[in-house]
């Protein structure tokens, strides 16, 4: 176990810059969870890491090691691919004994590691089977295996879940959670799946274009969104972004929305009146009700009921927005609803730059 | 859902007329070769002679030179496929994995050396391998046939790495292996396919190869079977009976040959043409 100092960590390829300096401390044990778009760059860090990649500029250090220059294979860590990896030509035992072998370790120690892990992973059965016999959860966990048999100073995960169907990612993400509370391992996960994120994160690193855009707990980044983009990103649905003009008049801060109708805003902003913003609010924070509670009447265009509750999507005063409910009987049969928004819950976002405000304190 | 039989005796018949049209000079070749001399023009176009003798094949194995040339043969063909074959796994994988300057240029010169008509460079080929020795030897076959084998051979074994996922040697380099190891110990047992194709496709160009054979070689000391043949055909008199004899003796190695690295070569055509 490790941990691993990223600082001014940079990558181009030619002239064009795919990772512009990144700085990240990933304490010994911690889980981080890296998330964004594709083409962010958040494979390319990963694949710095485990010296896959040349590092163009900056430093990275595993264990206060610098490994800028080491080979994948002094690094001591195991990394689990997306398309698993695993040799065709070998077994399973022999699949999570290779890394082992290579080191020369006894082989007492590698039957005594492959029983344990193959026991942890439950593929006790199947450890004399090719990859090419065991089915796709089957795989991810020989994979798995593979990586927790040596006990590496950090394991590294490169969206390991996205080629199974959605049950079995749902349980192997409870398994990689489980194996991390009992390995107690540092480790890093790339996706872009920000369910995954929320789930399995200590810490989550939301990256776009190349920069890191914020990082924090899954639930600062979904309470407390850094910009537009971490708040559009994390969350699902997505959070309602509405444009707005920052309006402040007789001690009271309001957002004027499209056709200046004003919703309420808690406490003054560090801007001037007439500042354009982007009002951001999740959909389960829009609160709606049957006709008669107060607030903006609309009509509802559509519902996606859940089962859990329903998506409702209105327009309220203009731009179409999503709310979310647990009140199954809202909206049917094309019925209005009254909306209401909870000024604590609205997220302000600068249009300019989309950097969040905070109220003045 | 069952097939109408029809097509099926239309498919199975359409099948066996190809093998019979591409086998034909085959089966001839055999007919030839046991046909005794005195029935040889005697008899007209006959599919089968009325009397069969192996006395071209005693003849070709106890006196002539033929055993000579097979031995020639096999040592060129052999040296040629294995050296080829090394060659080309090296430069294939290095085409197909790394990014390095001049990758373009090097790819389009191997390209381009397939494209010159081989009879253009006898001349400027002997005149380059005399000097040195190298004429009339099979030490000069050998070299030649590596020179105008390598590039197609490199391709292939680029297109047999390229079907190999890069995950798989990066997997193993994390789980300590250096480069050269992964190569050796995940790669090289995955492209036995493909080893087994070049190995096969190698193998069989230099057997047969008759051009160059001819010009370099003068002597029967060095001379390869397709050169050896060409003994049989004298001033005044063609002796096919031995010609065929020794053409089917001839074919024995390379049957051989591919039986053994058969397993390999039916998976290593079709590799990567599906998701497997």
């Amino acid at each position: 176990m490790a941990a691993i100092d990223i600082t001014a960590a940079r990558k181009s390829y030619g002239s064009v810059d795919v990772l512009h300096g990144v700085d990240l401390a990933i304490g010994d044990g911690e889980f981080v969870v890296l998330v964004g778009p594709s083409g962010c760059g958040k494979s390319t860090l990963l694949r710095m890491i485990a010296g896959l990649e040349e590092i163009s500029s900056g430093e990275i250090a595993i264990g206060g090691r610098r490994v800028n220059d080491l080979p994948p294979k002094d690094r001591d860590i195991a990394m689990v691919f997306q398309s698993y990896a695993l040799y065709p030509h070998m077994t399973v035992a022999q699949n999570m004994s290779y890394s082992l072998k290579l080191r020369r370790t006894p082989k007492e120690r590698i039957t005594a590691a492959i029983t344990a892990a193959a026991g942890k992973l439950g593929l006790d059965e199947l450890t004399e089977r090719r990859p090419k016999a065991l089915s796709g959860g089957q795989r991810q966990r020989v994979a798995m295996g593979r990586a927790i048999v040596r006990s590496p100073k950090a394991f590294l995960f490169d969206e390991p879940l996205s080629n199974l169907d959605a049950r079995l990612r749902e349980q192997m993400r409870v398994e990689i959670k489980r194996l991390h509370k009992d390995l107690g391992a540092t480790s890093i996960y790339v996706t872009h799946d920000q369910i995954e994120a929320m789930t399995l994160a200590d810490r989550i690193v939301a990256m776009n274009g190349g920069v890191v855009q914020q990082v924090g707990s899954p639930l600062d980044l979904y309470d407390r969104p850094a910009n537009l983009f971490v708040a559009g990103f994390i969350g699902s649905p997505a959070m309602n972004m509405i444009p707005a003009v920052y309006r402040f008049a007789d001690g009271a801060a309001v957002a004027e929305v499209e056709g200046g109708h004003r919703l309420p805003l808690a406490g003054p902003f560090p801007v001037p009146d007439g500042t354009t913003v982007v009002i951001g609010v999740r959909p389960e924070h829009v609160t709606v009700a049957a006709p008669g509670a107060g607030g903006r009447r609309a009509d509802v265009s559509l519902v996606e009921p859940t089962g859990f509750g329903s998506i409702l999507h209105l327009a309220p005063f203009g731009p179409p927005i999503k709310a979310f409910t647990l009140d199954r009987g809202l909206g049917r049969d094309g019925a209005a609803v009254d909306v209401t928004f909870d000024p604590a819950r609205l997220h302000v976002f600068a249009a300019a730059d989309g950097r969040r405000m905070d109220p003045a304190p | 859902m069952r097939r109408n039989p029809v097509l099926t005796v239309l498919h199975r018949l359409a099948i066996g007329l190809y093998i019979a049209f591409a086998l034909f000079p085959l089966y001839w070749l055999l007919k030839v070769s046991v046909t005794p001399n005195d029935l040889l023009y005697s008899e007209g176009v006959r599919m089968w002679p009325s009397r069969t003798s192996l006395e071209h094949y005693a003849f070709v194995i106890a006196n002539s030179d033929f055993p000579r040339f097979f031995l020639n043969s096999v040592i060129v063909s052999g040296s040629t496929a294995v050296i080829v074959t090394l060659v080309a796994a090296i430069a294939g994988y290095a085409l197909s994995r790394f990014a390095f300057r001049g990758k373009y240029w090097i790819t389009a010169l191997m390209l381009l050396t397939q494209m010159f008509p081989l009879v253009m460079l006898i001349a400027p080929m002997f005149k380059i391998l005399s000097p040195l020795g190298l004429t009339n030897s099979l030490t000069g076959l050998i070299v030649v046939y590596t020179a105008f084998n390598v590039p197609f051979a490199t391709f292939l074994m680029q297109s047999f790495f390229d079907g190999i996922p890069r995950d798989l040697e990066e997997a193993a380099m994390i789980d300590g292996a250096t480069r050269f190891v992964a190569f050796r110990q995940i790669i090289l047992p995955l492209t036995l396919p493909g080893i087994a194709a070049t190995l096969g496709f190698v193998f069989t160009a230099a057997w047969s190869e008759l051009l160059f054979a001819l010009m370099l070689i003068s002597g029967n000391a060095a001379a390869t079977f397709p050169v050896g043949l060409l003994t049989f055909v004298s001033k005044f008199s063609v002796d096919f009976g031995q010609m065929m004899a020794a053409g089917i003796l001839a074919l024995i190695p390379a049957a051989l040959f591919f039986l053994l690295i058969q397993r390999y070569l039916v998976q290593g055509l079709t590799a990567g043409a599906v998701k497997g």
